[in-house]
């Protein structure tokens, strides 16, 4: 018995399967297709899974992950004397009212607009070349909810512009492409909005936003110098708010609506007077979905697999009822019963590794080309599609395991037939 | 070499059973040529299977070189076959894929020798049958007697006691089955007991003893005056 096993890691044991596999050319290629298309589609599919999900990762990279926005609709139940359909705006007091009530919150930001969802965009004039634009009036602290990216040399608005209302702006790379000219350096120049002149002091590198209301073609000035512009006063429309870490987004989401129904006197039921989003939940969302990506991959994966596993076995045993005489001769000449499963045993799983080494590196070379091809792609979620050695690891010892599963049964039957029978067969 | 007593073998058909063999009493001394002759079903193809340990006897003993070959585990009986026997088919039973010299070499494989020495005694035994120039073609590029002369080579390869051939000739025209009976008579000459089943004249002429079956005994077993061919 282990002077039979001791074979498996002699090289003439291999010698003879290399030579059964090579000079049955035929037989091998169509043996090996299945495994090989199941680990490649397995590849395949759970490295762009993996791709997906650092797409999302890189395209949300931009924003803080358990942030929420708010802003003011018009209420929809009336209550305590007030009809319903009224409007009412933030203040900048509610900033701290929410502050000193939601000890969860990290940051909060209001923000002040013209453009994007409403009021006009103003028209921005330098030179020679004028159009409209979004503005925005922000706090520094919005820089530390969604990560802001300034180009090499600028800045974002901070303390000293709030201060001073100031009259600079950060804007956005669309915005530069449309006011300067290639190869300008915007920093330090100015830029007129509003008949107002304003020195640029950044410019923003653009990231998918909060919302999606956020364009490459924004311009953002102090919140202050934008209050006293448009006369806002103290009112405001929006603001976003981030949690602490360790802070679930939809509690965020739950508690800071809760306060803001009770400061401005809404209905606990008033669904509608309050809009938000919240960028956890659709965090949580998407994360879902890529899990699910790779799950499903892992299941059709694994059942392709397995698949072309019982495909070898099937063909192992069509290639033992064709080999029969073969076998035969063997066992007359002295093949032992187990050197003869060995044998058959040792070709499947030969068979199985190769097909699935070959599966591998074409499945890797596809995600390599797709990756390459989808680089320059912006729009197109998918970054670095790899496949976690863990699981190719996995996959391999699946293939092994069930490579000699199924290579059991067709080297049973090899030996089931007498050698007598099987030297009759022609 | 070979002691055999009061052999029986059946073959169950369904419902009904064959007697095969009808006890059968042979002593094979060794350095014998010995043709078994017989009619299809006389039995003289079981008996060499038994003899080959590709089959079972139901009753009675069977010795090899002294050896009592009884309740045989297959492991056993292919070590045992490897050891002790060689075959020759009438088919030729050549490994399709494998040139001549693996062919020979094969029951060498099996009994776990070296590749370097099997392939230096392979070749010896192919120079033996005259075929040292074809070691390295594959069975189709052979004619039905130098495929059998491989067989036979490959038979010799692990030096058994007993050369066992079933119908040797069969599928060869008579030049060559003449070839071929030549070869094994050089080889019977050199001392190995050879055990030829055949159901023509001429060829078990060419052997020194001829037993005849008929019906599952042995109806006849007589030594004769060989016919010794010329080797070519």
């Amino acid at each position: 018995m282990m002077n039979s096993f001791k074979k498996i890691f002699e090289k003439d044991t291999w010698d003879e399967i290399f030579e059964s596999i090579s000079k049955n050319r035929t037989r091998t290629i169509i043996t090996t297709i299945g495994v090989f298309w199941g680990i490649f589609i397995y590849i395949a599919l759970a490295g762009s899974a993996t791709g997906l999900e650092n797409g999302f990762d890189e395209a949300f990279s931009g924003l803080s992950k358990n942030s929420m926005g708010v802003w003011v609709q018009s209420t929809s139940v009336p209550y305590k004397g007030f009809e319903e359909g009224r409007r009412f705006p933030f203040r900048l007091s509610d900033v701290d009212y929410l502050k000193d009530r939601v000890p969860e919150i990290e940051y909060i930001s209001p923000g002040l607009q013209a453009g994007a969802f409403s009021g006009s965009p103003p028209l921005v004039v330098r030179g020679t070349k004028s159009d409209n634009f979004n503005l925005f009036g922000n706090f520094p602290t919005q820089a530390k909810i969604s990560v802001i990216k300034i180009y090499d040399g600028g800045r974002f608005i901070n303390d000293e512009d709030i201060k001073y209302e100031r009259k600079v702006a950060v804007i956005g790379e669309g915005t530069q492409e449309r006011l300067f000219n290639q190869g300008e350096d915007p920093i330090g120049k100015y830029i007129i909005i509003n008949d107002v002149n304003f020195k640029v002091v950044g410019v923003e590198k653009f990231a998918e936003g909060f919302g999606g209301f956020g364009s490459d073609s924004d311009i953002t000035i102090p919140y202050t110098t934008f209050a006293k512009m448009y006369n806002r006063g103290d009112k405001f429309g929006w603001m976003f708010i981030s949690g602490y870490d360790y802070v679930n987004p939809k509690y965020l989401e739950e508690t800071v609506v809760d306060n803001l129904k009770v400061l401005k006197t809404v209905a606990p039921e008033d669904d509608r007077a309050f809009g938000t989003f919240n960028i956890g939940s659709l965090f949580e969302s998407i994360v879902k979905f890529s899990s699910g990506m790779i799950f499903l991959s892992l299941v059709v994966g694994i059942a392709t697999i397995f698949a072309g596993v019982i495909g070898i076995g099937n063909i192992m045993l069509i290639a033992v009822k064709e080999r029969t005489n073969e076998l035969g001769i063997r066992r007359a000449l002295g093949a032992k019963p187990l050197e003869v499963k060995i044998q058959i045993v040792l070709e499947a799983v030969f068979l199985t590794i190769i097909a699935g080494i070959i599966g591998i590196i074409v499945g890797a070379l596809l995600l390599f080309v797709i990756n390459i091809g989808t680089a320059n792609l912006e729009d197109f979620p998918f970054t670095n599609p790899t496949v976690p050695l863990a699981i190719v690891f996995g996959a391999f010892i699946t293939m092994i395991t069930l490579g000699t599963l199924i290579g059991l049964i067709p080297a049973e039957r090899a030996v089931s037939i007498k050698p007598i029978e099987a030297l009759r067969e022609e | 070499m070979i002691v055999i007593n009061k052999l029986h073998k059946s073959y169950n058909m369904g419902s009904s059973s064959l007697h095969v063999l009808k006890g059968i009493d042979f002593n094979v001394e060794d350095g014998e040529l010995v043709a078994i002759m017989g009619s299809s079903g006389s039995g003289k193809s079981t008996l060499l299977n038994i003899l080959g340990m590709l089959d079972n006897a139901d009753d009675g003993t069977y010795d090899l070189d002294k050896i009592r070959i009884e309740n045989l585990d297959e492991k056993t009986a292919a070590e045992y076959r490897n050891k002790f026997l060689g075959f020759v088919f009438q088919s030729f039973n050549l490994i399709t894929y494998k040139n001549a010299l693996e062919n020979v070499a094969l029951p060498l494989y099996y009994q776990g020798i070296p590749r370097k020495e099997r392939q230096k005694t392979a070749l010896s035994f192919l120079e033996k049958v005259g075929l040292r120039d074809w070691a390295t073609h594959l069975p189709s590029e052979l004619s039905g007697g130098q495929k059998q002369r491989v067989a036979i080579a490959r038979a010799l390869a692990s030096n058994p006691k007993v050369l066992l051939a079933d119908e040797p000739t069969g599928a060869l025209d008579s030049a060559t089955s003449i070839e071929v009976m030549a070869l094994i008579q050089k080889i019977n000459n050199e001392g190995k007991t050879i055990l030829v089943v055949t159901h023509e004249h001429d060829i078990a002429k060419m052997c020194k003893r001829i037993v005849h079956l008929r019906d599952g005994v042995i109806v006849e077993d007589k030594k004769i005056k060989q016919n010794i061919l010329k080797n070519v």
